[in-house]
């Protein structure tokens, strides 16, 4: 028996194996799958004494809002932070890889992650796949050569820049950040700023919308303000709730009860002797 | 047509207080012709976790025999069941292997957590996982499912509660659409029991 036709638990890398029978679909004239997307507005800036992120909190599918509070920015290490924009998928997979890579090579060397290693590891994934991993990713972090603030596309190029928009709405929020960035800003500046800039991206960018989230690093300190603004709650909910005037009809009800789980307290010494 | 809806399907997900549903509809079709009217869609990979299985019946029933067999042989090695989380984060990564030759899946995973705290999340079909503290929904009737979820759900309900509500909006939402339909299947998780009921729909 061939070992392939084993279905063992992979180490790793993308299967390609529905393709053929995927592109035969779609040679049929079956049109592709759409797959859920961050059109998004994220932004970063450097302040006077870091970096901050800001995201909005919208994921689409299509014209659909799929998710009205989604996280987009990542953790990377304790120091740096990750904005994504693109497919959801791949920005997840590749911060939440790159976090692992970043992770073991701190247990090997014994010191904090520095904001190049992150960048460096993302650009060569994401060159390595030509642009079809599309993950276009705003990195901010800062380490011991100071504060960074990276922009890096889909295809592995790189910008290294004082402030940076990315996404559908990066034309509305970096027309924000052109009028008003100016250098060493404080932290309160630096976040009203950000916010400024992802509200008008959550209003200008149908991509984009719900809430502010923001991030700020600094020298051996970060603060993840999840939520930091609310511009769009809702207000038409009825307080007494949806009632209903007619029963649904059961045709048949099973029930199975669940059973206490067992929890086994082993003696001491049960294979001594 | 996309290859969503070749078999059409309705399938949702909703959080009470201590507990979750989890609904989808029982229609099985070869585009518009219908071929089973008691197809299962839900699948229990333990007591407390549910998955369900929208998109291409073929590859949906496919995925669903390497979760098991992924859930089981966890099972061997660690001597417990999954944690929801832990299982979402399983599907997902057999979906994101299959980045560029997906299945045409998009699942919808219900659990009981630790202390029976109620976990429901979606993903799409290259494993993107969506969290959601209320509702979540998949399938060709996901569209009309938002907009009933969004206007009938409100937090915390008992089961017998939740049970109503995720019926009425699973079956407002099937007759909305052609592909799904012909009654429901509806699972609701306690702590203490499983409650499976089959409802009745329109049947064209």
């Amino acid at each position: 028996m061939a070992k392939s036709s084993i279905d063992l638990p992979p180490k790793g890398g993308f299967s390609f194996d529905l393709c053929r029978r995927n592109d035969m679909l779609q040679k049929k004239g079956l049109k592709p799958q759409s797959f859920l997307k961050t059109g998004t507005t994220i932004v970063g800036l450097i302040f006077e004494d870091g970096v901050i992120l800001g995201a909005d909190t919208r994921a689409t599918e299509g014209p659909i809002v799929a998710d009205k509070n989604c996280e987009k920015i990542h953790y990377m290490a304790p120091n740096i932070y990750c904005c994504g924009a693109g497919t959801a998928a791949d920005t997840e997979a590749v911060t939440d890889m790159v976090s692992s890579q970043l992770q073991l090579h701190r247990y090997h060397t014994g010191r904090e992650s520095r904001v190049v290693t992150a960048l460096t590891l993302l650009k060569r994934h994401l060159f390595n796949y030509q642009g079809h991993v599309s993950a276009a990713l705003v990195l901010g972090g800062v380490d011991v050569t100071g504060p960074h603030l990276h922009t890096i596309y889909p295809h592995g190029s790189t910008d290294t820049l004082p402030f940076a928009t990315m996404g559908s709405g990066s034309l509305a929020a970096m027309s924000v950040f052109e009028s008003k960035f100016k250098e060493g800003l404080t932290r309160d500046e630096g976040i009203k700023l950000v916010c400024e800039a992802i509200l008008a991206g959550v209003f200008n960018d149908l991509g984009s919308g719900s809430n502010v989230d923001v991030c700020v690093i600094t020298k051996g300190h970060k603060e993840y303000l999840r939520n930091h603004m609310q511009p769009n709650p809702r207000t038409y909910v009825n307080p007494k709730g949806f009632t209903f005037s007619k029963k649904t009809e059961v045709l048949a009800t099973t029930i199975t009860p669940l059973k206490e789980k067992v929890e086994v307290i082993e003696a001491g010494d049960a294979m001594e002797e | 047509m996309s290859i969503f809806e070749y078999n059409g399907s309705a399938l949702v997900a909703m959080v009470g207080k201590n507990c979750f549903a989890i609904a989808s509809d029982r229609r099985l079709g070869v585009q518009l012709q219908t071929i089973a009217t008691d197809f299962q869609r839900i699948s229990k990979i333990h007591d407390k976790l549910f998955i369900g299985l929208s998109g291409l019946a073929t590859d949906a029933q496919t995925l669903y025999q390497r979760l098991v067999f992924r859930h089981k042989l966890y099972q061997l090695r660690e001597e417990r069941d999954m944690k929801p989380e832990t299982f979402a984060s399983l599907v997902s990564a057999l979906l994101y292997e299959k980045r560029f030759g997906p299945y045409f899946c998009q699942p919808v995973i219900a659990g009981l957590g630790d202390g029976d705290k109620p976990f429901i999340c979606t993903m799409d079909s290259i494993g993107a996982k969506e969290l959601a503290k209320d509702f979540v929904v998949a399938g060709t009737a996901s569209e009309s499912l938002y907009g009933a979820c969004e206007s009938m759900f409100k937090p915390d309900m008992e089961a017998e509660e939740l049970f109503e509500t995720i019926s009425q909006a699973l079956l407002s939402s099937v007759d909305r659409d052609c592909l799904s339909g012909w009654g429901g299947h509806v699972y609701v998780v306690t702590p203490t029991e499983v409650k499976e009921r089959i409802l009745k729909g329109r049947m064209d």
